[in-house]
Order: structure tokens, then sequence, then C-alpha cells
């Protein structure tokens, strides 16, 4: 009985009218099949020209192609295809795991026992090839040592200074207000001194670096043997840490190496602790007067964000709960 | 009623002791506040700054 009702023109209203319900459902194929019928009867159908239409095969064809670009965009490659790279993923670097540094936390400042220590380590193996241009005498003064000690250090380094009278320059002893010393005099024989690569400046090297202070951690941890099938060129080394796999810098951190004053055991993962912390700190000093500036900003934001809310919802009451009425005219013609 | 009056009257009713009221409120409360963070900021973390550590370095001599 449905399907005698359907007409050409009720083909339309099924296209039109994605609600349309068919009553029976044992009817459904005999009322599809008049459809056909009804349409392949009439050529100038809508759903034939809508079908046929090059506007429909171009927006379709858009619409693909659309996704097929956004789903890449997205997601870097199309699923269950796959694909041939150049490049191992572990030429990326290892990533490395997230250590528990006692600044970690959002109120944790340094632990300045550790940057002094870290400084000890600093200074007695990585400042050998490596300089921190950024860092002053200064700059320890109240964070890992006190002004004497600070003093005694920067005296011991010769600094060339002047000109003097004669227009000369000449050498004296370090002041507070002089900067690290570095350990080679330019670029170039830096890299001549460590068969062509530079050791980095480690003032920002935590900052500079993706993984930060864990993946120096790892990188000074991580050395291993090259795994078999890696190859690994004279005066390489290998550590999974490091892009590439193969790094300029030899393993320096091994247990011992340095005497801490404090009596902390001095284990490789001890000095790497303590010497990440250091620069950690080199690289971000204000941490600690910012996380303590960030309790008070969040502590004033959350009150008067709660302030403002209330002070909303108290001058929008009467607006909220007001009814409005309608009074419809009198007509006074009558 | 009582409270509400006395203070309109201490505080309200004239301006120049309306805006002295807010102007030494919020020195107070800067100070106020500073030290109480400070002092929860000093006890969380507790023997790891400069000042909890500076006596075992610092020589008898310069005291």
């Amino acid at each position: 009985m449905l399907s005698r009702q359907l007409g050409a023109g009720a083909l339309r209203n099924a296209v039109s009218a994605p609600s349309f319900r068919l009553k029976n459902p044992l009817a459904a194929p005999r009322a599809f099949a008049q459809v056909r019928n009804a349409s392949s009867a009439s050529s100038s159908s809508p759903l034939e020209s809508f079908l046929n239409s090059r506007i429909t095969l171009v927006s379709v064809s858009l619409f693909t192609a659309g996704s097929v670009a956004w789903y890449t965009h997205l997601y870097g490659s199309l699923p269950f295809i796959s694909q041939v790279h150049a490049s191992h993923a572990s030429d990326e670097g290892l990533h490395p795991p997230a250590y528990p540094w006692s600044h970690g936390g959002p109120l944790d400042t340094f632990d300045h026992a550790s940057i002094r220590r870290g400084y000890q380590v600093y200074r007695e193996v990585c400042a050998a090839c490596h300089s921190l241009d950024r860092i002053a005498w200064r700059n320890l003064v109240g964070v890992s040592h006190t002004t004497d000690e600070v003093k005694a250090m920067a005296e011991e380094i010769e600094y060339q200074d002047g000109p003097n009278d004669q227009g000369e320059m000449f050498m004296r002893p370090g002041k507070l207000a002089d900067y690290m010393p570095p350990p080679y005099a330019n670029e170039e024989a830096a890299r001549a001194g460590n068969a062509g690569a530079l050791p980095p400046d480690l003032s920002l090297i935590v900052k500079a670096r993706h993984g930060g202070p864990d993946y120096i951690f790892a990188l000074l941890t991580g050395y291993v043997d090259a795994p078999a099938g890696v190859e690994v060129r004279e005066g390489m080394n290998y550590n999974p840490f490091f892009p590439g796999g193969a790094i300029g810098m030899a393993r320096v951190l091994f247990d011992g190496l340095v005497e801490f004053e404090d009596g902390t055991p001095a284990t490789t993962s001890q000095m790497a602790k303590d010497v990440v912390t250091f620069l950690h700190w080199s690289a971000e000093p204000e941490l600690d007067e910012r996380k303590k500036n960030g309790i008070k900003a969040v502590i004033l934001f959350s009150a008067l964000t709660l302030i403002s809310l209330y002070v909303k919802r108290f001058k929008w009451t009467p607006l909220k709960n007001r009814k409005i009425l309608y009074d419809p005219p009198v007509d006074k013609t009558h | 009623m009582a409270i509400s009056t006395t203070i309109y009257n201490t505080f309200f009713r004239r301006n120049s002791v309306f805006v002295a009221t807010i102007f030494t409120g919020a020195f107070a409360f800067g100070i106020g506040f500073d030290t109480a963070v400070t002092t929860f900021y000093d006890r969380w973390n507790k023997g790891k700054q400069w000042k909890d550590i500076r006596d075992k370095y610092v020589q008898p001599a310069d005291e």
C-alpha cells in the first residue's frame, strides 16, 4: 500500500527528507524497487542529475583530497601504506627517562648543596673542554659559595686587563666581576683540540637541549658499547641518547673521579646529577625566585577570579531572575 | 547593624580616611602576604637553600 502511493514526486521527498521512515519494514524492498523504476523511467530525476553532475564529482574529489591531506597533516602518514625510511629511529637519539630532580616540582628550589658539588665537578672535569661564558664569579656568591671562597677561587686565575699607562695589556688576578675563564682562546682552538668537534658552551645548555636536564644526565651516564652492526668512526664514541649515536665527547665521569668536601660518595650518577643541577642553575638562575613569585601569582589570581565570579553573579541576579510579561495593547476601537 | 554603622563611620565617611585605609591596607597586606609565602616556601624547601647550608662554609673570622 505504501509502494502504490510512491510516484516520481515521492522520490524528491525521500531525498530531501532524511528522516523519512517506512512504516512497514517488510515493504521496504518493494518500495525501493518501485522507486528505482520510477527514477529510471524519467531521465530528468533530481537524484540522477545530482549524481551525474560535475559539481558533485568535483566536490567529492575535493572532500577526499582534503581528508587525505588533513589526516596526513595530523598523523604524518597514511594507514595501511608501508613506508621506507633512509634513517632509523635510533638516529634521533633515545628519549631520556624523566628523573626525579630535587628542583623538579612546582614549589621546589634548587638543592644548593648539590649546586656546590656540581660546580666542583664542572671545575675539575668539564672545564677542561667546556666554557661557561655567561657565569661570572660573583654569580656563585650566595648561591653555592661564600664571598671569601669565590674571591680566593677567582684570584687563582690570571686575567688580561689594560691598557696601562704605557698602553700595554697586563695580567692581573681575577676579581668577582670576571667571567669564568674559557678553556680555549677561540672556537678554532677548541675544534683543533677536540678532533674537529666543538665542545658547546654550557651556560645555557640545559635550556638549549631537547629534554633539558633529563637529557644531559642520560647522556653523561648513558655511554655503552656500540651494539652489533653499528659502526663508530675513529675518535667517536657511542651514546644512544645522542642524536646520531656517535658523539665526540668520550665518557668522562667515572666512580671516584672527584672527592666531594661534604663526604658525598662520588659515584658516576651522583656526579652527573650534581653537575646537571649546577648547569640547570646556570641556565635558570632565577628559578627559585620565579617559583616563589609563581606561588604568589596563583594565590592572588585565584582569589581575584573567585571574587569576580561572585560579583558577576551578584550583579546579574536581578537580570537573570526578572520575569518579562507581555501586556497586549487593548483595542480601543470597539 | 551597629557594626556596619561603626565601620561606615570609621572608614567610609571621610574620603581621606577611606583612601588612607586602602593604602595602609595594601601595604600591610603586601608585607604579610610576602612573609606568609616566604615562610611556607622556606619550610617546604627546608635544608635545600643557601641560607640553610651557609653555616657550614662561613669562616668564623669574617663574622
